[in-house]
């Protein structure tokens, strides 16, 4: 039967009369925890505002028609040349009108269904900025300003003024903030806009746009949905685009193929358009973990060291504990159960440390004209990076002091008492 | 009655070359008997001793104690016997130096897990009474004398109430006096609470005070 009060009591008074040396290897552990969670809340809260720049603004799923080829050509029609070999040379994409068809009654469709969020139209248009004798080329996005804030958050991109004002205004534009500063001009200034067609328009700035891409800001602007409509003389079905935003992001790919066959529209979606930010959140995370582990492991390291060295240290204990009828096993758990409490205590204090650094760095400000919005360092609190930090001290420490502990075990104690 | 039998007792060291250390030992010693083992440096009696004390376990023959064959037995078996039946006093390994001097002696009790900590602290001290040295109770182990330190070792020796006391030349490192002290205290053990004790020395006037004298030569008991 094991006394464990005895091998507790033995193994707190071999840690606390060597308290520098506990401490140091407590300080391993601590370290490499704390390094570890401070690591992996920092780089995650960066990647989710990173990946909140990309899921905020881009619907999950985009229907549009896309300019292509026919899939068939009519030469495949024809009968007589159904078994010979077409070659088609030169061939041109099919004349398709940018508007969705039957627009209005598809959105009415996809706001019932259960499993998406929202439909918002859209009208994309090409235009020029005229200012004085320039004319700068821009697209401008006919919105349904609310709908598109609560959506797609548009108003965490606008610098000043606001979508509620576009909204209560008929002629309105929220333009972006390339072409501002390139026409110098400002919120309640006048633009003139001219169509493609050639029809000029005075518009109201009533906001400032900013995505953070600069190829962007340069060109985009926002009107009001009617706004695009009556400046392009079309009716009100005229609908480019339609933005999708679902329940859940991960049916993404499988929806946008059911609306493809279902309305013979382009379905674009989320994982599709945005492939290779994935590919970097991934590999972001894999370098977290490679570097976090490392630490752990030179944490370890110092453990077994320390043991080790205890357990020379201690050769006459084991002889004596062995000699007056404490099994091998009794041996080894003393100098396993020490191990085990350097790692917890360790663990512990690094998780308090990891929880403090992050948090400071939390508050640190930190702008970027990338990242609107972003006031502070971006760090994600999450009690999992906690949970296995304190499994990976206790675990990495229980495996340094196995080896050891082990060897405290098999100490022949006859061989150091008549060593002497 | 007799409490520790050895029957046909081989033993061979392998390295660093094959020696044959100890050759066809047969001997036995009865209750309450104070014995001595002498023999030059190299004759074989402090392998014996740990041979007898359970802790070496590769010889060939058979070792009993208390009537009970105790060869072959698991690690933990002989563990749960030395901490039981056998109390051991050291040339050298006194104490575990970073306990209290009542600490060690309670140690082997606390392992045996029979009695309650206040039951065991209260036979320690009356250990530690009989030694003459109660008043170290709360020292530090490695604050105290070398006599001292081998008195603390004889009260850990003797807290659970053990058949047999060994020894590996307990006196060999301490002036006359103190060697005539601890002396004095195993025979009076031996006399007062008939138990047995079986001590290897390098001291011939401790050995001649003794009930009997085992003497040992190149691996054989002569005598």
């Amino acid at each position: 039967m094991i006394q464990w009060k005895v091998i507790f009591s033995i193994s707190k008074t071999h840690l606390v009369t060597r308290l520098k040396q506990t401490i140091t290897a407590m300080l391993g552990v601590t370290f490499g925890i704390g390094a570890y969670i401070t690591l992996m809340s920092f780089m995650s809260g960066l990647n989710q505002v990173l990946d909140d720049v990309i899921l905020n603004q881009t619907p999950h799923i985009q229907i549009y028609n896309e300019i292509e080829p026919s899939k068939k050509q009519p030469i495949e029609l024809f009968d007589k040349f159904k078994n010979n070999v077409h070659v088609v040379h030169s061939i041109k994409p099919k004349f398709t009108q940018k508007k969705i068809h039957n627009a209005l009654p598809m959105i009415n469709y996809l706001n019932k269904d259960k499993r998406i969020k929202k439909a918002i139209p859209q009208l994309k248009a090409q235009i020029f900025y005229i200012s004085g004798s320039i004319e700068l080329a821009g697209n401008l996005v006919g919105i349904i300003p609310l709908e598109e804030a609560e959506m797609f958050n548009l108003n965490d991109y606008i610098l000043k003024g606001s979508l509620q004002e576009l909204q209560n205004l008929d002629n309105g534009i929220i333009l972006g903030s390339g072409a501002a500063s390139k026409m110098s001009v400002n919120v309640n200034d006048k633009i003139q806009v001219s169509t493609i067609s050639g029809d000029v328009f005075p518009l109201k700035i009533v906001g400032i746009y900013q995505s953070g891409v600069a190829a962007v800001d340069d060109i985009q602007s926002f009107a009001k949905i009617k706004t695009v409509q009556r400046m392009m003389a079309k009716p009100e079905n005229y609908i480019t685009n339609i933005n999708v935003k679902l329940h859940d992001i991960n049916i993404a790919p499988e929806i946008s193929k059911k609306l493809t066959q279902l309305f013979d529209v382009y379905a674009l979606d989320i994982n599709t358009a945005n492939a290779q930010f994935e590919t970097g959140s991934s590999i972001r995370n894999l370098i977290t973990y490679a570097v976090s582990i490392t630490l752990l492991i030179v944490a370890g390291f110092g453990i077994y060291n320390i043991l080790n060295m205890l357990i020379y240290e201690k050769m006459n204990d084991i002889a004596i504990l062995k000699a007056i009828g404490f099994s091998g096993t009794d041996v080894q758990y003393i100098f396993l159960i020490q191990a085990i409490i350097i790692g917890f205590i360790g663990g512990v204090i690094g998780m308090v440390a990891g929880w403090s650094i992050s948090y400071f760095i939390s508050t640190l400000p930190f702008q970027t004209d990338g990242i609107p919005g972003l006031k502070t360092f971006p760090v994600l609190f999450s009690w999992w990076y906690y949970v296995i930090g304190i499994a990976f001290a206790l675990i990495s420490t229980f495996f340094a002091g196995y080896l050891p502990s082990l060897k405290a075990k098999k100490i022949d104690a006859v061989k150091i008492i008549r060593g002497q | 009655m007799k409490i520790l039998e050895a029957k046909n007792i081989d033993k061979y060291f392998r390295k660093p070359v094959d020696f044959h250390v100890l050759k066809d030992i047969n001997f036995s010693i009865d209750k309450g008997k104070f014995v001595s083992i002498m023999g030059k440096s190299g004759s074989g009696k402090s392998t014996l001793l740990y041979i007898l004390s359970t802790m070496d376990t590769d010889y060939e023959g058979e070792l009993y104690l208390n009537n009970e064959l105790i060869t072959g037995k698991t690690e933990k078996e002989l563990s749960i016997i030395r901490n039981k039946e056998i109390g051991f006093v050291f040339q050298f390994h006194y104490l575990l130096s970073d306990f209290s001097v009542i600490e060690n002696v309670m140690l082997p009790a606390k392992k045996l897990g029979i009695k309650t900590l206040e039951e065991i602290k209260e036979d320690a001290f009356i250990n530690l009474k009989k030694l003459g040295i109660e008043h170290l109770e709360n020292k530090k182990a490695s604050q105290v004398s070398g006599g001292e330190k081998q008195r603390v070792a004889i009260a850990r020796a003797l807290i659970n109430n053990p058949s047999i006391i060994m020894g590996d030349e307990p006196t060999g490192n301490l002036d006359s006096k103190n060697a005539d002290n601890i002396f004095n205290i195993f025979k009076e053990l031996s006399q007062k609470q008939n138990l047995s004790l079986l001590i290897v020395t390098h001291d011939d006037d401790f050995a001649k005070r003794t009930d009997r004298i085992i003497t040992m030569e190149d691996g054989k008991i002569i005598n």
